[in-house]
């Protein structure tokens, strides 16, 4: 393996702190992939790589949890990430429509990010947030009840040219 | 009627330790720890007949009598936060507004059981009820509530925070075990139960975030007093979520016995713009759908069962007669076809094949025997898998088809009663491409409607 680039000697330093809090190492695994991402954006083919050696384990260990984990990003998203949620209570208020208006706004199918790297558009399931269906997330933070005019806004302040 | 959890969520800042004590908070952990054994607390909450409310609704006391106390390892308690039950954020409110009570909860169910490390698995979108948690634990520790000679007694906790990363599997306890080993969430072949052979191999304990939080309660004022505000057998009262159709969803606080018809029209406001009820999912989306008829229901855990659904997690959805029941199943289905882990075949094959014919009859190609297949895939779904999952998909997808059996059917006999139907009447399903082949769009759809369905009625009618 080259030289670590991922695992600088900081982000080392965080992770063997988040491994201390376990009997076993390997239980940090998903807390230190989320530093990773959090760090760089998304993991990488080789940032897996590295955590895969940070862990001893096979690389196909940690594909297989970058897979199963719907957080876990192999590619960065866009600078404003719309998540909305499909399930139940939130479709019984909307839900369904205000994805496909959003896919329209966009120019973009759930799942993808515009070309000028702005925009990624998701749909959850379920949220916890129901009480304020239909609900979703917007970055990290929670939204409800969503509109189409309030996400229009929102998509305002990140491109004026959506407007 | 006097509130017990939900008391804090309108106290300003009972977040913070300081305003958390004011109002009496720890003093139940101090007395715990200074004043009871702990078999006389295990005894305590047995009697007080609280039930886990994060979905199963098995005997709290009880449970923790299974674990081992002489295996010579550590025992450990993890707390359920995943909270992913669709319909359901009430743990979401513990977290954000008084996670101090939860801490003290653990305090108590590990002083109780013998434990010394604990984890909170938290799901991991949860970025506000992480934070909260984290500086509540941070007071905690300050202040000699965790670590080390916990209130100048010789008992020692401590807690890890541990966030999930998006998966609804890993609420189910052994598929969180594995994901909190750093595993993918594969649920566990039960027995050995978790109590004997857990986290790491050790013995532990598993219980929702709600669970725990009613503890102090039960502490300071005795299992009896706790048992009389619910049913025989079903202690206390729990946090419903509710949501959907009706006037004011949220967070109501309600004795166990409480009417659903009760939860609906007095606490939620009744329907939404005054409609009629159609149907309503009584404990999160994995329970019954109960028709408009049924909702004379206690919410107690066993006569929700003895009506053919289960209390599960409290997730109350509340749907109009405006909604059709084909979409909200095609939804439902969507979900769990999504979510299955895929380690067992009936549940990764059934619910996907599920899905797809539904989203196939939604798309108006329907045909007459869909039912009669349904139904017979839905005979195979449960009972034989490793987890509940796909009991829980099971119990929901049966009760739409056979409670709403008409309903599908002339859905399937005149696709263009899609143009008249609820939510999402004249839209395509997403994720499919619109009838025509090219991808619909809004205002396709909207001409759809208006043109009375671009839906063709299916050939086999
Ligand atoms: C598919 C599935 C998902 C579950 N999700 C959750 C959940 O998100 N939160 C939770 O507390 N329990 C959940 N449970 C129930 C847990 O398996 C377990 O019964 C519970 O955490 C035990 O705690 P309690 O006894 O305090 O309720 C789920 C169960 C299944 C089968
Ligand atoms: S169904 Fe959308 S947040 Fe729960």
């Amino acid at each position: 393996m080259n030289q670590p680039a991922i695992f600088t000697p900081e982000l080392k330093k965080r992770a063997d702190q988040i491994c201390a809090n376990y009997p076993v190492k390997r239980a940090a695994a998903l807390p230190v992939m989320r530093l990773v991402q959090e760090t760089y954006g998304s993991i990488s083919e080789d940032a897996e790589l590295e955590i895969a050696d940070y862990f001893q384990i096979p690389p196909m260990g940690v594909r297989e949890l970058m897979t199963f984990y719907t957080l876990f990003y192999s590619k960065p998203k866009g600078k404003c990430h719309l998540q909305i949620c499909r399930t139940l209570s939130c479709a019984l208020r909307g839900a369904e429509e205000l994805i496909r208006d959003m896919e329209e706004k966009l120019g973009i199918e759930c799942g993808r990010t515009t070309e000028d790297g702005q925009f990624s558009l998701d749909h959850v399931e379920c949220l916890g947030a129901c009480e304020k269906a239909p609900a979703g997330q917007i970055n990290q933070e929670y939204a409800g009840p969503l509109t189409k005019e309030k996400l229009f806004e929102i998509i305002k302040q990140y491109d004026v040219s959506k407007a | 009627m006097e509130k017990l959890i939900s008391r804090f969520f309108k106290i300003p800042n009972a977040t913070s330790l300081p305003v958390y004590l004011a109002e009496g908070g720890y003093e139940a952990a101090k007395l715990a720890l200074r004043n009871r054994k702990p078999e006389e607390i295990e005894g305590e909450v047995k009697r007080s007949h609280l039930r886990g409310l994060g979905g199963a609704g098995f005997s709290c006391g009880v449970k923790w009598s299974f674990v081992p106390r002489d295996t010579g390892k550590p025992i450990y308690l993890v707390v359920n936060a995943d909270e992913g039950e669709p319909g359901t954020f009430k743990d979401k409110y513990i977290l954000t507004y008084v996670p101090h009570l939860l801490i003290e909860g653990m305090i108590i169910a590990s002083y109780a059981v013998g434990i010394h490390k604990a984890f909170i698995y938290i799901r991991g979108e949860y970025e506000m009820p992480y934070l909260k948690l984290k500086e509540a634990v941070g007071e905690a520790y300050q202040k000699g509530f965790l670590g080390e000679n916990i209130f100048g007694t010789k008992f020692d906790l401590d807690i890890v925070i541990h966030r999930g990363a998006g998966a609804y599997i890993c609420g189910e306890e052994t598929g969180l075990l594995e994901s909190l080993e750093g595993k993918k969430g594969f649920p566990r072949l039960k027995p050995p139960f978790p109590a004997v052979v857990g986290l790491f191999g050790c013995p532990t304990v598993i219980n929702n975030v709600e669970t725990l939080s009613y503890l102090p309660f039960i502490v300071q004022r005795g299992s009896e007093w706790f048992a009389k505000l619910g049913t025989e057998r079903n202690g206390g009262m729990r946090l419903f979520s509710v949501s959907g159709h009706v006037k004011r969803p949220g967070i109501y606080e309600l004795p166990m016995g409480i009417l659903l018809r009760s939860i609906i029209y007095e606490h939620a406001g009744g329907i939404s713009e005054d409609r009629k009820l159609k149907a309503v999912v009584p404990g999160g989306l994995s329970a019954a759908v109960l028709t408009a008829d049924e909702i004379d229901v206690k919410m107690d855990f066993d006569s929700l069962k003895a009506v053919g659904s289960m209390g599960g997690s409290g997730g109350v959805i509340v749907m109009d007669e405006t909604t059709s029941m084909v979409d909200a199943l095609r939804v439902t289905m969507q979900f769990f076809a999504h979510e299955s882990c895929g380690q067992c075949s009936p549940c990764r094959e059934g619910t996907g094949w599920i899905d797809r014919i539904l989203k196939r009859i939604v798309a108006g190609k329907g045909r007459a025997d869909d039912v009669d297949h349904l139904l017979d895939i839905g005979k195979y779904l449960g009972g034989t898998t490793i987890c509940a999952l796909a009991d829980g998909a099971q119990m929901t997808f049966l009760s739409y088809l056979k409670k709403f059996r008409k309903e599908f059917e002339d859905f399937i006999r005149n696709s263009s009663l899609r143009a008249n139907a609820g939510w999402s009447s004249g839209g395509r399903p997403l994720g499919l491409p619109a009838p025509d082949g090219r991808s619909g769009t809004v205002s396709e759809a909207i001409s759809g409607i208006a043109s009375a369905g671009r839906l063709k009625a299916p050939s086999s009618q």
